[in-house]
């Protein structure tokens, strides 16, 4: 049974950080997002530019500098110093923070085309109406977009459950702290043992098939006229 | 704060908007139906806006008592408090809502939305949309997209409601089909109509005030009929130049078909049996279907033979034709019309301002249904 549990660890892990990244994600995703769509300030492209730097940037440089920023003399040395540890570099909430900003470029886009699509009309329309601002987002923003925010948060989520460079970086290869599922592959395949790196493996193949066809399926339903 | 006049809509904006710049000036009673006319791109949709606050220019805009931009007091009224309904040219419908969430969406934003529910059945019996209430809004014809979008506007309790071409999207056959709803409305809500319109026949239909546009500034504001009278306008020499004037129903002959029609300063026969004894009607007279007599002739088809008195004789001296305003009444006290006639015609006759002449008018149209 130690064996499962090696299998199952990495599983829950990982699921657990895919699921906590995607809340947070679309908690911040989202303003960056209507303030991308609907801003006229001119350095909003360089804003877009640095959100979605994570897109081009190798996984390890990334990487590299957040494990430089979470250690005991950068700014995450500083929030861990809050619970009274050192650094938050190979903890679950350093793997939190860094999946945060890796992935927040393939949440930012969907929803910032989205809030683009919706227009000004709707919300025009919504103010004649007497909704303040806050109300027209999100009664009428919001809805309008909702495609966008599922395209969002499967991304987000599929990409968490993915990344391998930026994870090793700083989350190390702790079990049952951050040991994910990718890194647990890596270790599988290093040490030989082929059939768990391919139940993994292979899981993982299923998993991301399916979640691409949940996409692709909700988009068309969604796109589809009428209720 | 400065108080404003309690029954008046008044404008007075200047400013630039991407290149284009708009100068509007104008003040108007705040009630009945106003159109803000002109041709495409005049600015007549900017003015509405401003109106609205959807749209920024410097200035001063006050409705119903109510300061709503004074930019040199920085003061500016977002438009979720200035309470106007909006219907604009595309109807604009929310597509996630259906027509009933779609209808109450201002309702429910109202303070006392208790009533919504009673008066959300009224508004979708009078628009003739009742049987769409729980319709997803694609799956609407374009004229009963519009007339939800109206009726939406109307049930956020607005103090004013602003229409912005909200026909120019349809197809003749849907454009007369709404019409009627529309010369319906502000004789059932007693809410001010601002009505922004480059169509002439809508315009004669709905409005009893314009706000006639140009280029980005306002060249008159005033009573329909005025306006299509001054001489000062271009509208008096435009060769679809026309007169709209209001006439009660006096009689109806039964045997010809006939209906006649009591203007200030005359009568005139309108071919068929239309409106009720003593309802107020309007006829569209146009300059071209308009002859003058120096006598009235009784050897004539025209039906329509009415003293009348020269007020005015405009015209480009080069031009064939000459636009004469004449005064209906022996004495000339009475509503205004607009001759078109040659200058030959004009030597031959010797024509002059203060002459007593004879209209003949060979075509008068009623144009609105309202009772």
């Amino acid at each position: 049974m130690l064996a499962s549990e090696e299998l199952w660890s990495p599983i829950r892990l990982t699921l657990a950080l895919a699921t906590i990244a995607t809340i947070l994600l679309l908690i911040v995703g989202t303003p960056v997002a209507w303030w991308l769509a609907r801003s006229k300030a001119r350095w909003k492209e360089g804003v877009a530019a640095v959100v979605a730097m994570p897109l081009v940037l190798p996984p390890t440089v990334l990487g590299f500098y957040l494990l430089i920023a979470f250690g005991p003399s950068g700014p995450g040395g500083a929030i861990a110093s809050l619970w009274g540890a050192r650094t938050l570099a190979f903890t679950f909430e350093g793997l939190v923070l860094g999946s945060v900003i890796y992935s927040l470029p393939f949440v930012v886009q969907p929803i910032r085309n989205a809030f683009e699509a919706v227009g000004d009309r709707p919300l025009e329309v919504a103010a004649t109406l007497r909704a303040p601002p806050w109300d027209a987002f999100w009664t009428v923003a919001v809805p309008l977009a909702r495609p966008g925010f599922m395209t969002a948060a499967v991304l987000g989520f599929a990409h968490t459950v993915g990344e391998f460079g930026v994870v090793l970086m700083i989350g190390g290869n702790i079990p049952g702290q951050t040991k994910l599922l990718s890194v647990a592959i890596y270790d599988f395949v290093e040490t030989q043992r082929w059939s768990e790196a391919h139940m993994l493996a292979g899981g993982m193949v299923v998993f991301s098939f399916l979640v691409i066809l949940a996409m692709f399926v909700l988009e068309k339903r969604m796109s589809r006229p009428g209720r | 704060m400065s108080a404003a006049p309690a029954d008046t809509i008044s404008m007075d904006l200047a400013g630039t908007l991407g290149t284009f710049r708009l100068d509007a000036r104008f003040e108007l009673p705040a009630r009945g139906v106003t159109a803000i006319f002109g041709p495409s791109g005049c600015g007549k949709t900017t003015v509405l806006r401003a109106l609205a606050g959807l749209t920024r220019i410097p200035g001063r805009v006050a409705v119903a008592g109510e300061i709503w931009q004074d930019t040199a007091r920085g003061v500016f009224v977002p438009p979720h408090r200035r309470h106007v309904g909006y219907v604009f040219q595309e109807a604009s419908l929310f597509a996630h809502l259906s027509v009933r969430d779609n209808l109450l969406y201002g309702a429910r934003r109202v303070a006392s939305s208790v009533l919504a529910d009673p008066a959300l059945q009224e508004i979708a019996e009078l628009l003739g949309i009742a049987h769409l209430l729980d319709r997803a809004t694609t799956a609407l014809s374009g004229g009963e997209r519009q007339r939800v979008a109206v009726g939406r506007a109307l049930l956020s309790s607005p103090r004013i409601l602003l229409m912005d071409e909200p026909l120019s999207a349809l197809d003749q056959a849907t454009k007369e089909d709404i019409l009627p709803y529309f010369e319906m409305l502000h004789a059932h809500f007693a809410v001010p109509i601002i009505y922004v319109s480059h169509d002439a026949a809508e315009v004669e239909r709905l409005a009893e005030r314009l706000v006639l546009m140009r280029a980005g500034e306002v060249l008159a504001a005033g009573p329909l009929a005025e306006l299509q009278t001054d001489p000062a306008l271009p509208m008096l020499t435009a060769p679809e130049a026309t007169v709209v004037i209001e006439g009660t129903v006096a009689a109806h002959d039964r045997h010809f078909m006939l209906t006649d029609v009591d203007v200030a300063g005359g009568r005139l026969v309108v071919p068929g049996l239309r409106g009720t004894l003593g309802s107020r009607r309007r006829l569209r007279i146009a300059a071209s279907d308009v002859s003058l007599a120096r006598s009235a002739a009784t050897d004539t088809t025209i039906a329509n033979v009415l003293a009348a008195r020269i007020v005015a004789v405009e015209g480009d001296p080069a031009e064939p034709q000459v636009s004469i305003i004449l005064a209906l009444g022996r004495d000339g006290g009475g509503c205004r019309i607009v001759a078109r006639i040659t200058r030959r015609s004009l030597s031959a006759l010797a024509l002059a301002p203060g002459d007593a002449v004879y209209a003949q008018v060979k075509s008068v149209a009623l144009v609105a249904t309202r009772a």
